[in-house]
């Protein structure tokens, strides 16, 4: 069928034009393994954890990366990628071909699909080889890896769908979104310990899907005797699946509901 | 309409939020395998026009039928029988010349053969060079081949030559050419009426949202518009005056002793059109 034919060709093209622009690159593929690097350089003296049970920096930093890269690969990458394509023409031009707009969308997840999946196993590879960091060997561990990032990626991808029509012009497209990311990771427990955080903090950062990919990330990667440092004291795998699930659902219906290839009437 | 009628536009009306009235009501038809150009001053309406043809704006009253279909709800199927080439469109920086148009040959049912569109605009030497190395004019070239690319019945050309020297120009005539002897029907709109004269069978003047004159180009304005004009200067005052036999006053006027400043003109198009879109405008 040629809706999905059309969709595997705009992956292999989305995919190849995200690896030549250089920018993006270094923002969204490179960024979460170079702050892994910082932070496992910067506290390779410094235990983290509950007395006894201590790990590596890079042990206690790698979920949090990993959720970052979700985060950037799929909402930051695909929000002001499309944000940029609506100013300068790039869709106006599609809208005048026979491409099907799910065409286009199965390129786009597709490509944040692709790039988040060799992100994640650069940052996990690194963090093994370079830092030492030790690898969960049971198989539902990765597992529980494979849902959260699927399910992560996903959701992240189709909320940038929605969020491309905030910023009013491609060239405001970084400035609008940026702050958000930034003010999500901050809070979500990627740069700082969530367990750290106020109360109060960590109740809105529980509103929105990157606290809990961090946290099913940590269930993955980090012993055991870490989970009675989350919040109620548990991984609560069951609630990282269903505040992602309502949020993959309510950015499903944000992107039906605003994207145009053009505004008709400007 | 006539089966033949590839484009058909009856009272079309257009007003933006807002108010302006851009489009007043305006009416023409092409046939296929004819190369219609629509000109007139910028802000006239003639992007306004093309664009609810290409179903990129939704008008505001009249009929539109494009290929036998309401361009307002034209689908995926009506997409594939068109071409379009827009005044202003971002291109894939990172994609080659090669790379963007085989892709977009993919979308496609039957496109052209990707090397001899290439070839077509002059970018076989660049065939493998990224689109944001390319210079301006050149990249011109690729929206126009991206817009042929898909081999359609109906071509829209919305300025395409702005930025091209003259031999580009040249050369792009002769592809515009070229599409039209294999069938293609062609809307264009230009600011060059050495353009419109080159390649249109017929043209279309707009002014201020209204269509001020239709007709084969060498038609245009009507057969008045046409009269030649016998200038000359007595005792320092500019006279002129149109007749169809030029040669005859020319002749008083030298009985009477060697005429100052004598000239004789034929209006070219751009006389004609620029008389038009004066009126228009009074």
């Amino acid at each position: 069928m040629s809706v999905i034919a059309n969709g595997l060709s705009r992956v292999r093209y989305e995919i190849v034009s995200y690896f030549r622009q250089g920018d993006s690159v270094f923002f969204t593929f490179l960024f979460p393994l170079v702050m892994l690097t910082i932070f496992a350089v910067a506290f390779s003296e410094t235990p983290f954890g509950p007395p006894g049970e201590e790990v590596s920096a890079a042990r206690f930093y790698l979920p949090g990366m990993l959720a970052a890269g979700v985060l950037l690969s799929g909402l930051q990458n695909m929000s002001i990628d499309i944000a940029v394509e609506k100013s300068d023409g790039t869709l106006k031009r599609l809208a005048g071909t026979p491409l099907s707009p799910i065409s286009f969308f199965i390129g786009k997840i597709g490509q944040v699909l692709v790039t988040g999946a060799l992100q994640a196993a650069l940052l996990i590879l690194v963090a093994h080889f370079a830092f030492g960091v030790e690898l969960p060997t049971e198989a539902g561990a990765w597992l529980t890896f494979a849902w959260v990032f699927l399910f992560g990626v996903s959701t992240c991808a189709i909320l940038g769908i929605g969020l491309s029509g905030l910023p009013r012009s491609g060239k405001s497209a970084t400035a609008v979104i940026i702050p958000i990311v930034l003010i999500l990771q901050f809070i979500s427990g990627v740069y700082l310990s969530f367990a750290m955080l106020p109360t109060w903090l960590q109740n809105v950062a529980s509103v929105f899907p990157l606290k809990w990919l961090a946290q099913g990330m940590r269930s993955v990667f980090l012993p055991s005797s870490f989970e009675a440092a989350e919040p109620g004291g548990s991984w609560d795998l069951a609630g990282v699946a269903i505040f992602t699930g309502i949020w993959l659902v309510a950015g499903l219906i944000a992107a039906r509901l605003t994207f145009r290839w053009i505004r008709k009437d400007a | 309409m006539s089966m033949d009628d590839v484009v058909e536009v009856r009272g079309l009306r257009k007003t933006y939020r807002g108010g302006f009235e851009a489009l007043k009501g305006i009416d023409f038809t092409i046939e296929r395998g004819e190369t219609f150009a629509l000109l007139g001053p910028n802000g006239a309406g003639k992007s306004t026009t093309i664009e609810i043809l290409e179903g990129y704006r939704d008008r505001t009253g009249g009929e539109a039928r494009v290929l036998g279909v309401d361009p307002q709800h034209g689908g995926l199927g009506w997409k594939a029988r068109i071409g379009i080439v827009l005044q202003n469109t971002g291109e894939q920086p990172n994609a080659t010349v090669r790379e963007q148009l085989t892709h977009f040959a993919g979308l496609y049912p039957r496109p052209r053969d990707v090397d001899k569109v290439i070839a077509a605009v002059g970018l076989t030497d660049q065939a493998r060079t990224r689109i944001r190395r390319l210079s301006g004019g050149q990249r011109r070239r690729v929206d126009v081949a991206l817009g042929i690319v898909g081999n359609p019945e109906l071509l829209f050309l919305d300025e395409p030559t702005t930025g091209f020297d003259p031999e580009a120009r040249r050369s792009f005539w002769e592809l515009i050419r070229s599409l039209k002897r294999e069938g293609t029907t062609i809307l264009l709109t230009t600011h060059y009426l050495d353009e419109a004269a080159q390649l249109a069978d017929r043209a279309g003047v707009i002014a201020g949202g209204r269509l001020v004159a239709l007709g084969a180009i060498d038609e245009l304005g009507g057969a008045d518009a046409r009269v030649p004009i016998v200038r000359w200067s007595e005792k320092g005052v500019v006279r002129e005056e149109r007749t169809q036999r030029p040669g005859e006053l020319v002749a008083r006027l030298a009985a009477k002793g060697e005429p100052e400043r004598l000239e004789v003109i034929r209006p070219a198009l751009e006389d004609i059109y620029l008389d038009l879109v004066r009126e228009a405008a009074a």
